[in-house]
Formats: structure tokens, sequence, C-alpha cells
């Protein structure tokens, strides 16, 4: 009788089960030693706001990941939600809140396109979301006549650079957002569809879920996100600029792959995509705090990258 | 509706592939608490009649009739509407969701709010019938963190958690363990007193005369008989499941045989391969013969190097050998002709002259570039020699026949003088003039002292090529027979598990 049920040692189990934590702390705890501003109240926040635009696009590509798919196409979203915002507020004047609904609205049309591309079209994601990206980067810059759109209003600006109870709103975002996603993965039925179809897709549809709906709904999810993203980040900037977001994408990956969701699907959860997300933030904000240069630190998150996924792989290994 | 109409009347059911007759004219009936066996030899018709029962496929002319009233089944879920479940072979489970996801995948039981999932009602039944099946499993763990045959229990459980009337169980005994298989056999008999009608697809006939009520048998696509099983013996089952007259397209010529080229003692892979030993000499073709399943595939490919022996030991021409990867048998002298051609055996997108150049490199190559010259000559000589029917050796392989893509793999290890070739299911697939050819070509590598090793699930081959036949069953070697005594029923008992009385 073949059995695969060997006992991992505890050490083994931990280190599998927390291993994006023990990153994120051991990187964190390097920098606390390295510089003594690092650990304080106000550069904490600081983190949590240079990461949180990121880390919410990075859990919309979050779902997409887990059907093994991919959004390639999340940074020109933004670039062109965040000109949508703005033009539709300043030059057609239809009210901040009218048109940042609509911007919205727009990042969940383009997603929707990219899911209809994939599952109608039969394009491997890799491909329509390519495509998309470079659609909408065109788009934006048409739309922008690539100029800079400025003069949003204050309510805008806002949204990227206000606080409530001493939190950014880019953060606040990020939390909602956190406990929306974590709740629809976590609780509903979608989301388990969402692992489901990563897992297995024939096996899935076999059992009755719907797989082309589910795929088309979370590039739906990512459209969306990347749309809020690129809005927040025009109020941070105080304009949309034509050029904004321009390879996030990579950031906006790299996120949920060190936290430890399978490129291959149906594995992971949005918790380790905000962790991921924070340890980028954490390097990029350590790293400067010691004066490292950018271009160093380049090779630097490179190197983390590798690192942090061979880590994963060793402990997931052997079994 | 009477007590005598059956639960499921298929008739007339024919469905053919590209090629092939899946099923001619196929009759098959169910009654109500009825446990039925449907047995017959590999590519018999069973699965492809019960992928058309459950909706995988739809069959080209016939009925099904479902308690006496005619229904078009179209698509898995109209199977599981009717109250049809199928517990497949290959096993089903989604390997990172938790045992009570997967039994209730699809059906989950509805939360508070909309599109919310009742989490305690799906594990709280989930338990409860882990609990029915006496299955030691927590709802919450993740499938992969199961044994084999724990997965296939829950299989099991998942196609009780949809109260079908008619569960189609194909192969569920296959990874089980004796204890566990009279757990489900225990089970089997319970739901069988509820009135649930289960087919029971088996290659284990003792346990088909254990738990069966009726048998029926298809050969080639065609039901040959429907008996009680109480009127049948082993003897009369492999009679009609083989059942057919031995061509004469083997023509035999003895080899001499040479030195053994390789010795195999006490095999295992800590999975399929249980304690294999035998030997081969140059200069013979030896035949395995068994079940898909049997553990065959996993024999050649370790022998092969591409999954690790955990225990026993290997020698060729006499010498002990660690062979641990494909290259390091290569360069011990093996050859291996895959069973899948497409997915292991073809560059698919290469010309005849890549694909048969391709291990051969360093013979067509000055200084690492390719000499055309010789890649060529190379090339033209063995598609001569083999006579690959090719238009040019620049044509993709894709467009050649079967046979000739078989032709040009088997070249590639040609032009490596192998000393021992392992083929498996070399003539799947290939028409007839091209399986005589190959048959002819593995006669000819014998008589120039190569050693041949080869699996073929098709008896007729097996007795008409092979020198000598071993018969596996469940990784071990049931079987042992040669040339002049074997027979086709004598290998069927072998590879069912029937008495070893065969084994020298």
């Amino acid at each position: 009788m073949s059995s695969n049920n060997h006992t991992p040692s505890p050490l083994v189990e931990l280190l599998r089960r927390y291993s994006v934590l023990i990153i994120l702390i051991g990187i964190a705890a390097i920098f606390a030693l390295g510089s003594e501003k690092f650990l304080t109240a106000s550069n904490l926040l600081n983190i949590a706001l240079q990461t949180s635009i990121i880390a919410i696009v990075a859990m919309g590509m979050t779902f997409t990941i887990l059907t093994a798919g991919i959004d390639l196409s999340v940074g020109s979203v933004m670039a062109l939600s965040g000109a949508l915002a703005a033009g539709l507020a300043v030059r057609q004047e239809l009210g901040t809140y009218t048109a940042i609904t609509l911007a919205l609205a727009g990042g969940g049309l383009l997603g929707l396109i990219n899911g209809l591309l994939i599952v109608k079209g039969k394009m491997p994601p890799f491909v329509a979301t390519l495509a998309m990206l470079a659609v909408a980067r065109g788009l934006t810059l048409v739309y922008t006549d690539g100029r800079p759109i400025s003069g949003i209003d204050e309510r805008f600006i806002f949204l990227g650079n206000g606080e409530v109870l001493g939190v950014p709103l880019p953060v606040i975002f990020m939390i909602l957002a956190f406990i929306i996603a974590f709740i629809v993965l976590r609780y509903t039925r979608f989301g388990m569809y969402v692992y489901a179809t990563g897992g297995n897709e024939e096996i899935s549809r076999l059992a009755g879920i719907q797989t082309a709906r589910i795929t088309v709904g979370v590039y739906v999810i990512s459209g969306l996100t990347a749309a809020l993203g690129g809005i927040l980040l025009a109020a941070r900037l105080w304009s949309a600029q034509p050029n904004a977001a321009a390879g996030w994408e990579l950031d906006a990956i790299a996120a949920p792959v060190l936290g430890g969701i399978s490129l291959f699907g149906g594995v992971g959860s949005v918790t380790g995509t905000v962790m991921g997300a924070f340890i980028l933030g954490i390097l990029s904000n350590g790293l400067n705090l010691m004066g490292v240069q950018s271009f160093y630190q380049q090779i630097i998150k490179g190197v983390v990258l590798i690192l942090a996924v061979m880590l994963d792989l060793f402990t997931k290994r052997r079994r | 509706m009477s007590e005598t109409t059956p639960i499921l009347r298929m008739s007339g059911i024919s469905k053919s592939f590209p090629g092939v007759k899946a099923l001619q004219e196929v009759h098959f009936e169910v009654a109500r608490g009825e446990i039925h066996a449907l047995v017959g030899e590999n590519g018999a018709g069973k699965s492809t009649l019960m992928k058309i029962l459950t909706g995988a496929y739809r069959p080209d002319s016939g009925q099904i009739a479902w308690h006496g009233r005619p229904v078009t089944i179209a698509s898995p879920s109209d199977s599981q509407t009717l109250g049809i479940s199928m517990i497949h072979q290959e096993l089903s489970l989604l390997p990172y969701l938790t045992v009570g996801q997967n039994i209730f995948l699809g059906r989950e039981p509805q939360g508070r709010l909309p599109g919310f999932i009742n989490w305690q009602a799906l594990y709280a039944q989930a338990q409860e019938l882990l609990e029915r099946l006496s299955l030691d499993v927590k709802p919450r763990a993740e499938a992969r963190e199961l044994s084999i045959a724990q997965q296939q229990m829950v299989e099991v459980a998942k196609a009780l958690s949809l109260q079908a009337d008619l569960i189609a169980m194909d192969e569920p005994t296959s990874s089980l363990t004796d204890v566990e298989t009279e757990v489900l056999f225990t089970m089997m008999r319970a739901l069988k007193a509820q009135g649930v009608a289960i087919v029971f697809i088996s290659h284990r006939l003792e346990e088909v005369f254990e738990i069966t009520d009726r048998v029926t048998v298809l050969r080639d696509g065609r039901h040959i008989d429907t008996r009680p099983t109480s009127d049948l013996t082993r003897d009369k089952i492999v009679e009609l499941m083989v059942g057919r007259e031995l061509g004469n397209i083997y023509p035999y010529h003895p080899t001499e045989q040479r030195d053994l080229v390789l010795e195999v003692s006490d095999l295992c892979d800590g999975r399929e391969l249980k304690n294999v030993s035998f030997q081969l000499h140059g200069g013979e073709i030896l035949g395995i013969a068994g079940l898909i399943g049997a553990g065959r595939t996993a024999l050649a490919e370790t022998l092969f190097g591409i999954r690790p022996a955990t225990g026993g030991h290997i020698k060729l021409a006499g010498q002990p050998s660690k062979i641990r990867s494909p290259k390091q048998a290569i360069q011990h002298g093996l050859g291996f002709v895959p069973e899948d051609r497409k997915q292991q055996g073809l560059f698919l997108n290469m010309a005849v002259r890549e694909n048969i150049t391709m291990s051969g490199m360093g013979l067509v190559t000055n200084a690492g570039f390719v000499d055309n010259k010789k890649a060529n000559g190379l090339a033209q000589k063995f598609v001569e020699k083999l006579d690959v029917r090719t238009p040019n050796l620049r044509q993709n392989i894709r467009n050649l026949s079967g046979g000739n893509q078989q032709k040009v793999i088997i070249a590639r290890w040609l032009t490596l003088s192998p000393r021992i070739l392992i083929l498996d299911e070399p003539t799947r697939g290939v028409d007839v003039g091209a399986k005589a050819e190959i048959h002819a070509l593995m006669r000819q590598l014998a008589e120039q002292g190569v050693g041949v090793l080869m699996i073929s699930s098709e008896l007729p081959e097996v007795l008409g090529v092979s020198d000598r036949i071993l018969v596996m069953h469940e990784g071990r070697i049931t079987g042992e027979l040669s040339r002049d005594e074997a027979t086709q029923d004598q290998i069927m008992v072998a590879a069912t598990g029937g008495v070893e009385n065969v084994v020298k």
C-alpha cells in the first residue's frame, strides 16, 4: 500500500506555514537594527501609505493568479482610470464622485474585456492582458494628449492625502479592500470556486461550476482594484499623469508571489499578498533610510524575491 | 412502473472515434438494488459506455431509458440530476481544497447571506458521511494530505452525498488495501439494501465473485453476454473476455539467445513496483503483459532512470548499475520508446530529420555546430532502413501516420546502437501494415543481439511476438510463461491476480 503520510518535523511545518511572515519580520528586524528611525510610529505609517496602493492592486491580481491566470494590464488600467477620473471631473465637470464612479466602472469594463478575451477568445491570460497593457496605455496617452491632467478639487485630493483619526485614507482603503477580499475568498461560493477553478478547471466544470464566469469575474475584480489604485495614485499626486504606474504590474505580481501564491493557481491567500506587498514596501523604505542608492535597491529587491521563493519551494517540497 | 422495470436500460449504443469503433450496438441493463459487474479487456469499451452514461460522451446512436422513461444525457450535470454518479478511476479531488470542500464542490450548503457558504453545515455533513464510511479522515484536512486510498474513499463519500440511485465505480479498489476494500464492500451492500444500483468495473475477478449479482462482458466494443454471477466461473469469464481467434499476422522466427544483458532483482519504487525480478538476454524479445495500472510502465520508467528505485538491484551485462537519469540510462546502452507518442516521444513541431538525430546530436555536430551533410546522411540512412514513409527529411513529424511516427522514434534510438530497447505499447494506434513492420523490426534488432523488452496490452501481440512472457499484476510479476506454453487464458488469469501457479 502506497502512502504519503510522512510527518514533517514541527520546525519545517512552522517554516512552511509562516515563511512569508518570518521573512517580513526578519527584514524588518534588520532595518530596525540598521536605522533608529525605522521603528517609529510615523515611519511605520509612512510604510503603510507607500505600500497601500500597490497592495490594493496586488489583491485584485491575487484573484487572477489564484485561477492560474495573470493580469499584466494593471499598470495601464491604473493610468487610464486615474486620467478618466481627473479628466471627467476637471474637463467635463461631472462632479468628483460621479467622475470617480465612472472611472471605476471603466476599470471594471477593461477587466471584463480581458476576461471575455480569455474565456470566449480562448486566449492565454498572458497574451490577452499584455495586449490590454498596450491598448490601455495608448488610450491614456490619447485621452490626456500626453500631458498631465491637473486641477482636481480638494475632495479628490483628500482621497490620496487626507487622514481619518491619523490614518491616511489610502491605508484605510487598503484595509477595507483586504477585509472584502478576505471574506470573499474565505466565506463565499465565488471565492471557493476561484480556488477550485485554479486547482483544476476540468474537475471544477464536471462538478457543475461555471468556470467561465469565475474567470471573467476575477479579471473584472482585477480591473476594479487597478482602477481604485489608479484613482488614489492620481489623488496622491494632485494630478493624473499619462505615464502613471508604468511598470507597476511587476510589483503587483511580485507581491502575491512573495506572499506564497502559486502561479499555477489554486493555492494562497490574500493575507500572503498583503505581507508580500509589505516586504516590498519595507525594503524600499528601509534601504532609503540606510541611504542605499536606488540602483542598488533594484538588485536587492530582485535577490530577496529569489530567496523568498526558494525558501517557499524548499519548505513545500519533499512530499 | 412494475418491479421488473430495470432502473437503467441502454440499448443499441454505438460510439466511434476516428479510426476506432469503440462501441457497437451495445445493450446494457441494470436492475434496482443490483450490483452489476462490467468486465472486459482493456479497450473493450467499458469506460466509453460509462462515459456515455455519465454524460461525458454523446453516443452516435442508441437509447437510454431511466426508470423506464427515455432520457437524453448531454452533460455530466444531466446525469447527476437524474441520480447517476460516477467514481472515476483517476482521482478527481482538488489537492488544495479540504475533504469537505471536495465532497460538496458545486453543491455547498447556502449560508445566511446569498453567495455565502454555511461552512458549519458543510463540515458537519461531511463528518457524518465520513463516519458512515468509518473513514478516519478529518473533514478539514486538505485532500493532498491523504493517502491515495483515503482519497479514493473520499470519492466514495462524494458519490454517496449525491444521493444517487445508481453509482458507477470504475476500478474503485485498485488502490485500496484488503481492509479498505472490505469497508467499501460493506458500504456497497448497505447501499444495495437501500435499493441503490451499482455498476462495478474491476479487473479483479475474485471481487466480481464476492460482491456482484450479475456480470456483463464486453469485448471489442460489443456486448458478449450478461449472466448471473452464480452461473459463472473465473475461467468462463476469462474465456468470454478473451474469446477471439489469434490471427496469424505474427510470423515467428526464434533468435539465438546470447548472454544476459539485464538482470533485475527485487526492484521497488516505493509506490507501484513490488520486488520485481527478471532477466533479459541479448537476442530475446521479452513481452510484458498485464492490465492497465499493473505497474508495467512504472517498471520501464524505473529501468530508464525516469523515476527513482527505492530498492533492489539492476545489473547490466553482469555489471551492477546505478542509473539515476535517462541520460545515464542512454549512456549505458538503454533505449525507451514510451507509451504516449505525442507527449513523450515526439518533438511535434520539428521535422523528421531533427526527430531522428535529436539524441545522437554528437554524431552530426562539429564543435557544437550541426553539420547538415552528416545530419541528412544519418537521418536518410534510417529513413531507408526502417522504410519511414515521408516525402522528405524536412517534413514536419505531425504529418506522418502513427506507424511512421513510431518508426521515427525507434530510428532515433537506433542511431545510438542500444543494447537494450524498451518499447511501451509500441503499436498502439498504428495500422495493421505498420504494425507488422514494427514487429519485424523488433525481431531484426533481436537478431543483432539487442535485448528487447516489449510492454503490450494486446494479448495477441504479446503471444505472437515474444520469446518469453512476463505477466504483471499490482506491481508484481505474477506469471512467467515460455512462448510454447503461453495461452491467452493463462495470461489473463495471472493478470487478474489468479493463482500464481505459473511462476516458475
